[in-house]
């Protein structure tokens, strides 16, 4: 394996990893937030309960964050030297301002955590809202330097901010978190009820894990919407590249499904919705959509990855749309969830962050063969170190290792009943 | 002050905090593995409790500089990332299993508990000898930058004795940091037992330093005149006589004393250190001015600081007020 592909696939596989534990840091503050207030509100115990099971959740995941966060900060540099040699002025303010939201992240947490007695209920609440807000801080942040990687406007400290991919991205990208926390969560207590546990307590954190996922869920297309028709405007390439659109032409179809045959330009077994594609990327049924065949050939991303990527994401996006609708139709109806509707949501945990990790190959593949679009090629900022498939592989036993046995203990803590007694975080 | 000179400043300032906060903290790993004796659950017991709530913050202050280092000083970051690839790696494994062992111990079952304890301590041990190799690598000269490339001239830098002698003087000084904050936090035998192993270590940091002197001044004669120079030396006297204002209030058990002492004395060692390498980022070929980004991103650095502060200061302080410096409650949270 050449350094190239190796580093590739080591910063995949470090992202990838770490994006499943930020996603969780941004999503299950929120949750512990919302049940803790209801806990004040209401005073009803198995809310507080679920503020502090799912602080414990949090405590192992935020952990793995962190040290999986550091090290991707690290691999920047060890991965891709010359990319940070010139990027770092630029992003590096980004980087620089999510420090301190890391730093308030870290620190509320801590209270949070091991706060419960030593703080007011009202300040402990107000420590939560610190770690949710400065998790979505952090977020935001981050993506501002990915946003100038897909179209850079200049090299000073103010760049990154004045990226235009940034409003869209952050919105999608924050909500997807949401997403993807609240679905994964809602499979959890899906499963307990599945199990015949039909409690006050997993009735609640089933209806407050599913609030928080479809409220994102629902807005997820419209931002989605306004993702693509800028990557239209701004990264055609990707953009023909996600919808498979070969050929550049007028009143151009969506290609739904499919596999892209980049020797004929054609995707096989695919559904073809006219005209559809013109009016979702440009506004207007009739307009131009360039394609692949207008694209130098040496700066064509994968089509095959990047399209089916697309799917993947577009496709879990509207089940969950439709999951959330079914769990909030049948409860206005005044119905307790029937047994297939649990079972859909248990089958249907994982495609937030299927959506979600699928998102992301569709935007850094997208942005292929370019580290920074126009600027400099990914092939131009790698290490000169020859051992990086060593350490691709060591790195991928690791992460595999500690998602491993993390899982375990998240299991162990999610079929333990909701303890109040034994409280270490 | 050029500015390159002053984000230096702050970086040198956020590893000090990292060593005397997140120093701590490897210290307290380092205990976890050599706990001994009848009072060894308790010993880990008060070391978790210490570390607890305040470790993830700590932590941050390493990612704080490395991400100081990238924005205003990208072509040293490059530099270091290249020439030191495989340290780099190995520390990130010792941070990554350090952290994730350290809480999922206090989420396991017995048995498991006590293997993700050992991970614990293992990865607390390595991780600071090889921060401090890493550091003495940057010093040890053999490291050259010629034309934007990295070249090693012998055998790798951060195998330098020099660099060996630095990983052993970290790992001693974390191990000196935590037993005296432990024995700040503890009372009755406990706190014996951690002003013993403060002891223990502190006679390890001051052999190490005779050690290390000689060694310095061998072979890497840059940073030996660096630290007699009038702009070092002064740091390093104050951080000397804290070392041993340290001991010796630990031999009359005056803990606070000895806490306040030992945060200062390494303090001004890893300042002298930094003072005596200026100009240089890594020695001889970067140096602060060469290494630095353009002038508005410093700048940019340089303005923010006052605003982050506003919000991490008071944040810090309210975080150790709650923990550590306030009372403790009742019943355990
Ligand atoms: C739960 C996760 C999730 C869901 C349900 C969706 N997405 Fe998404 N999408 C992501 C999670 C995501 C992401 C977080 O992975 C990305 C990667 C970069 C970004 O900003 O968000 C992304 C990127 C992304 C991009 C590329 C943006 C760029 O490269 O700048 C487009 C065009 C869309 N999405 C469009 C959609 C549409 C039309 C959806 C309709 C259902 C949709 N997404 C659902
Ligand atoms: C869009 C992608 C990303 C998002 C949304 C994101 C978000 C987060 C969040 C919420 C945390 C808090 C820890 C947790 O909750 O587990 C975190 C931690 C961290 N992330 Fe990321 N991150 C992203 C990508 C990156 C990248 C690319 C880097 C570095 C190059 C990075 C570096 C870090 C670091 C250093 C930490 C640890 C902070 C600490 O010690 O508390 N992240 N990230
Ligand atoms: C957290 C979610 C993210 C995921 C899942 C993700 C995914 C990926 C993938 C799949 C690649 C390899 C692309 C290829 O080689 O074909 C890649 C490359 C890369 N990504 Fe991201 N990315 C994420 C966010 C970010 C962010 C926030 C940054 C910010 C700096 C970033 C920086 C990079 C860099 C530097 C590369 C290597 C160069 C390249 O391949 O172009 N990524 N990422």
């Amino acid at each position: 394996m050449d350094t190239l592909t190796a580093a590739r696939a080591q910063m995949e596989v470090s992202l990838a990893f770490h994006m499943v534990f930020a996603a969780l840091g941004i999503g299950m503050p929120l949750l512990m937030v919302l049940a803790e207030g209801l806990w004040l509100r209401t005073g009803r115990a198995h809310y507080r309960a679920l503020a502090r099971k799912w602080a414990k959740a949090t405590a192992l995941t935020f952990a793995v964050g962190a040290v999986s966060g550091t090290a991707l900060s690290f691999e920047l540099g060890l991965l891709w030297p010359r990319f940070m040699a010139l990027a770092g002025p630029a992003i590096g303010p980004a980087f620089a301002l999510e420090g301190y939201a890391f730093f308030v992240e870290a620190i509320f947490l801590g209270l949070y955590l091991y706060g419960w007695e030593r703080l007011s209920p009202r300040a402990h609440w107000w420590a939560g809202v610190a770690v949710a807000a400065s998790g979505m801080a952090s977020g935001v942040l981050v993506v501002a330097a990915n946003a100038w990687m897909q179209g850079p406007a200049g090299m000073d400290p103010l760049a990154a901010f004045r990226s235009p991919a940034w409003p869209q991205m952050a919105l999608h990208s924050t909500l997807s978190c949401y997403v993807a926390t609240g679905f994964a969560a809602a499979g959890v207590y899906a499963a307990g009820m599945l199990r015949g546990r039909r409690d006050a307590y997993h009735r609640s954190a089933l209806t407050l894990a599913l609030a928080v996922g479809t409220v994102a869920a629902v807005l997820q297309p419209v931002s989605g919407d306004l993702s693509a028709r800028h990557v239209a405007r701004h990264q055609p390439a990707k953009l023909a590249a996600m919808e498979a659109h070969f050929r550049t032409e007028r009143g151009a179809a969506l290609v739904i499904g499919g596999i892209p045959d980049v020797e004929a330009g054609t995707v096989r077994g695919a559904l073809r919705v006219p005209k559809l594609l013109s009016l979702l990327a440009h506004g207007d049924p009739d307009a131009e959509v360039t394609g692949l065949e207008d694209i130098p050939a040496d700066e064509r991303p994968n089509v095959v990855i990047a399209h089916f990527a697309f799917q993947v994401m577009v496709g879990s996006g509207l089940a969950l749309v439709a999951l959330g609708a079914w769990f909030w139709l049948a409860r206005r109806r005044g119905r307790e969830p029937g047994r297939w509707l649990l079972r859909a949501l248990l089958a249907g945990s994982p495609l937030g962050f299927l959506a979600l990790q699928a998102g992301w190959i569709v935007t850094e593949v997208g942005r292929q063969p370019w580290v920074v679009r126009g600027v400099m090629r990914t092939r131009d900022g790698v290490t000169p170190v020859a051992e990086v498939p060593a350490t691709l592989i060591g790195f991928s036993l690791l992460y595999l290792a500690l998602g491993t046995a993390l899982a375990l203990l998240l299991r162990r803590l999610a079929t333990g009943a909701p303890e109040e007694a034994a409280d270490a975080p | 002050m050029r500015p390159e000179t002053a984000v230096a400043g702050v970086t040198l300032a956020a590893l000090v905090a990292y060593a005397v906060l997140a120093g701590a903290d490897f210290g307290g790993g380092v205990w976890d593995a050599l706990a001994r004796g009848p009072r060894r659950q308790a010993q880990r017991e008060a070391i978790a409790r210490a570390m607890g709530p305040v470790w993830e913050a700590n932590h941050v202050w390493l990612v704080f500089v490395i991400v100081l280092l990238f924005t205003a000083f990208p072509a040293a970051f490059a530099a270091l990332s290249v020439a030191l690839f495989l340290p780099f790696h190995l520390v990130l494994l010792g941070i990554i299993l350090r952290g994730a062992a350290f809480v999922f111990r206090a989420h396991s079952p017995r048995g498991a508990a006590l293997r993700w304890g050992a991970v614990f301590g293992a990865a607390s041990v390595f991780t600071p000898v090889l921060l401090g190799m890493c550091l003495g690598a940057v010093s040890a000269g053999t490291l050259r930058v010629i034309g934007g490339a990295v070249r090693i001239e012998g055998p790798a830098p951060w195998l330098a004795p020099v660099s060996l002698a630095m990983g052993a003087f970290a790992l001693a000084v974390c191990a000196y940091l935590a037993a005296v904050y432990l024995a700040n936090e503890t009372a009755g035998a406990l706190r014996e037992d951690f002003r013993a192993r403060a002891l223990a270590a502190g006679t390890a940091v001051v052999a190490l330093s005779v050690l290390l002197l000689p060694l310095l001044r061998a072979q890497a004669p840059h940073l030996w005149e660096g630290l007699l120079r009038p702009r070092a030396a002064p740091v390093v006297a104050v951080g000397v006589a804290a070392a041993l204002l340290s001991g010796w209030a630990l031999l009359r058990r005056r803990f606070r004393l000895a806490r306040a002492a030992t945060v200062v004395q390494t303090a001004c060692l890893l300042a002298g250190w930094g003072i005596a390498q200026h100009p240089y980022l890594v020695y001889p070929d970067l140096t602060l001015a060469g290494a630095a980004a353009p002038a508005a991103t410093l700048r940019f650095l340089l303005w923010s600081l006052p605003f982050g502060m506003a919000v991490l200061l008071p944040s810090l302080w309210y975080l150790f007020r709650v923990f550590k410096w306030g009372p403790a409650p009742g019943g355990e949270g």
